[in-house]
């Protein structure tokens, strides 16, 4: 089977898979977003609320080519991104291994999509590459594949494992006397991991002042909801026991994260998370709060329905 | 008997001089230093050792983290822990991202004796050989543990190196040099070849030695240290020039030194051959003696299973003349 021209998103007009940011080009093959290109410190809130609207109209159009994705768990997830990329990180798009770059580390691996729309659109790689996601040969893996992927920190896909990795590097940052942040997303389900709590611990006897969780506490797991499945509340009283600074925020408010990230950055002794509350499925009214949506791609008619609510 | 030493405290005494060389170097351990000979390095260079406690999980992904920001890292525990307890972690945040990670593993097999089962890594060679872009090594005694382990710090990438607890002979002169993927001819030989990795290659000399002084049986011993990639070269000419191979390992008979050899040979060389490996079971408590014996890893075990291909090459020759 030809898997790149017969896979299920194949079906869906040309125009579709190009960039979908009002942003970029109208040439594909030039498709860095003119974002990229601009100092992410100076960037006025409303740019920031279109910059999330556009990764949203990415994400959809590239899971709904694939035909397969985790849209819900992406949906979520934007407006964190966009705070870490556009506004709080430092980090140089041509240089995607800058040694004094702050580090963004995905753990929630299936938020994959999230991410490469991100990357694409802060100028790692042309925005026009985000249509290739899960096909044969794509630098854009299902799951995050550090070795392919400029920008792309860690492997991922395997849940439970980004937080200790972050330590790793948090410590080698404090061994070398950088002054690197770092940052790694986490699922509010993938905290069912054992994992994680052996990292929690860990990060907080070493006192990683340096490095700063986000919780997309979007509610939903694959089989139902969390509090059904396995209930993680009080979730921010969890970490403060573990010896953690947490902040709880409205995880689709951009002024809200940044002032977390300021918090944290500004906390010394302890290592901070933000349990970010979010909906998941967020911005498409059919797939907020949507269980369906958790590992499911849209179908041509619900990906129209989709961007025409991201006009 | 010559000298003994274990091949932990090689390792130990290594990681210090390698610390004092290299500011690079970066040592992790799961609450088990004082028994992997890691806490000699933490000891001197405590900024560059982290003690992760009971969680081997967490360790394996901050090694990772640690080796993905530039630094050589060495993390131990024992066998047993080091592989299958983390194997997940081992697969995505050290072998796909091929990590400059080096798994330095305590207590290998079944020799920790009176722990029992839980503590006998037994599978752990085959887990670890599974993982693209692992290097596997069994070093044979401390000489040669040491070496290997200097190997390990010098080259980028995975690597998984199992050490015994007991002290064990030292077999290596002090001249001797590892090379990496290469296996060593510890006695020459024309009728059959054992193959043989840690505790084993003492076994297989003493074997190879009562054979030829009491039944006149001539055996080539190799010693197998880096169990992946194996040195076909050595391997193929062993099946050529003796027409008969012997394994001997501290470990299960799948997926170890033995079925490795075996793809080998049944690939480019079909010689008869018996493995001498742990059958499909665990061990128990009891003394490291005892336990080989039981298991049936004994220089005993290693000359019936010469006795054997030699007869079976022999019936093939007799079987080949009888046909022309």
């Amino acid at each position: 089977m030809k898997i790149g021209a017969s896979s299920p998103g194949g079906s869906l007009p040309d125009k579709r898979c190009g960039p979908t940011s009002a942003s970029a080009g109208n040439n594909p093959a030039e498709a860095v977003s003119s974002l990229a290109t601009q100092k992410g410190q100076d960037r006025p809130e409303a740019e920031l609320e279109r910059l999330a609207k556009s990764l949203r109209r990415h994400i959809i159009t590239m899971i709904g080519t694939a035909g397969s994705g985790h849209t819900g768990g992406c949906l979520s997830a934007v407006e964190v991104l966009v705070a870490l990329y556009f506004k709080i990180m430092r980090h140089r798009p041509q240089d995607p291994r800058w040694p004094e770059r702050d580090r963004f580390i995905l753990s929630k691996g299936h938020a994959a999509p999230a991410l490469y729309a991100t990357l694409a659109e802060a100028g790692y790689f042309p925005v026009a590459e985000l249509p290739t996601l899960r096909k044969m040969d794509s630098r854009l893996q299902g799951h995050t594949d550090r070795t392919i992927t400029p920008g792309v920190e860690m492997s991922a896909g395997s849940l439970g494992q980004g937080l200790s990795f972050s330590i790793g590097v948090a410590l080698a940052g404090r061994l070398d006397s950088k002054d690197y942040r770092v940052y790694v997303l986490l699922g509010d389900g993938e905290c069912d991991e054992g994992q994680v709590w052996e990292a929690a611990i860990s990060a907080a006897h070493f006192k990683l002042d340096n490095l700063t969780a986000i919780v997309d506490h979007n509610k939903q797991q694959l089989d139902g909801w969390c509090s059904d499945i396995m209930n993680l509340e009080p979730l921010a009283e969890k970490w403060r026991a573990f010896g953690w600074q947490a902040i709880e925020v409205d995880g689709h408010s951009i002024p809200q994260i940044l002032s977390a990230a300021e918090q944290a950055r500004a906390t010394k002794g302890k290592p901070t998370v933000i349990i970010a509350h979010t909906i998941k499925g967020k911005g498409v009214s059919f797939m907020e709060n949507n269980l369906e949506f958790h590992g499911r791609a849209p179908n041509a008619e619900e990906l129209a329905q989709a961007l025409k609510e991201l006009e | 008997m010559a000298r003994e030493e274990s091949t932990r405290e090689a390792y130990g005494r290594t990681l210090v001089e390698l610390g004092e060389a290299n500011p690079n170097i970066v040592v992790l351990d799961a609450d088990l230093a004082r028994s992997t000979q890691s806490q000699m390095f933490g000891h001197k260079f405590p900024s560059r050792f982290f003690d992760l406690g009971l969680a081997e999980q967490n360790m394996i992904g901050i090694a990772a983290g640690l080796a993905a920001s530039g630094k050589t890292v060495f993390a131990s525990t024992f066998a047993v822990f080091a592989s299958a307890r983390c194997f997940d972690q081992l697969r995505m945040s050290i072998a796909q991202p091929r990590l400059n990670v080096k798994i330095v593993a305590s207590h290998g097999g079944i020799t920790v004796g009176e722990d029992g089962f839980s503590h006998h890594a037994i599978e752990d060679v085959g887990l670890m050989c599974s993982l693209p872009g692992f290097t596997v090594i069994v070093p044979t005694d401390a000489v040669e543990a040491a070496q290997a382990i200097r190997a390990a710090a010098a080259l980028l990438g995975p690597f998984y190196i199992r050490l015994s607890r007991p002290k064990t002979p030292v077999i290596h002169e002090d001249g001797y040099r590892f090379v990496l993927g290469k296996a060593v001819t510890l006695r020459p030989g024309r009728d059959a070849t054992i193959i043989a990795i840690g505790v084993m290659v003492a076994l297989a000399l003493e074997a190879a030695h009562r054979l030829r002084e009491i039944e006149g049986i001539d055996c080539r011993v190799l010693t197998m240290p880096t169990v992946k990639p194996l040195d076909e070269e050595a391997i193929l000419q062993a099946a050529r020039e003796t027409g008969a191979i012997v394994t001997a390992e501290e470990h299960l008979l799948q997926g170890g030194l033995g079925s490795r050899v075996a793809q080998v040979v049944s690939s480019h060389q079909p010689v008869p051959m018996a493995f001498i490996a742990i059958k499909d079971v665990y061990s128990r408590s009891g003394k490291p003696a005892q336990l080989m014996e039981r298991c049936g890893l004994t220089a005993e075990d290693i000359m019936d299973g010469v006795r054997g291909v030699v007869l079976r090459k022999a019936r093939q020759m007799a079987f080949r003349l009888g046909g022309r």
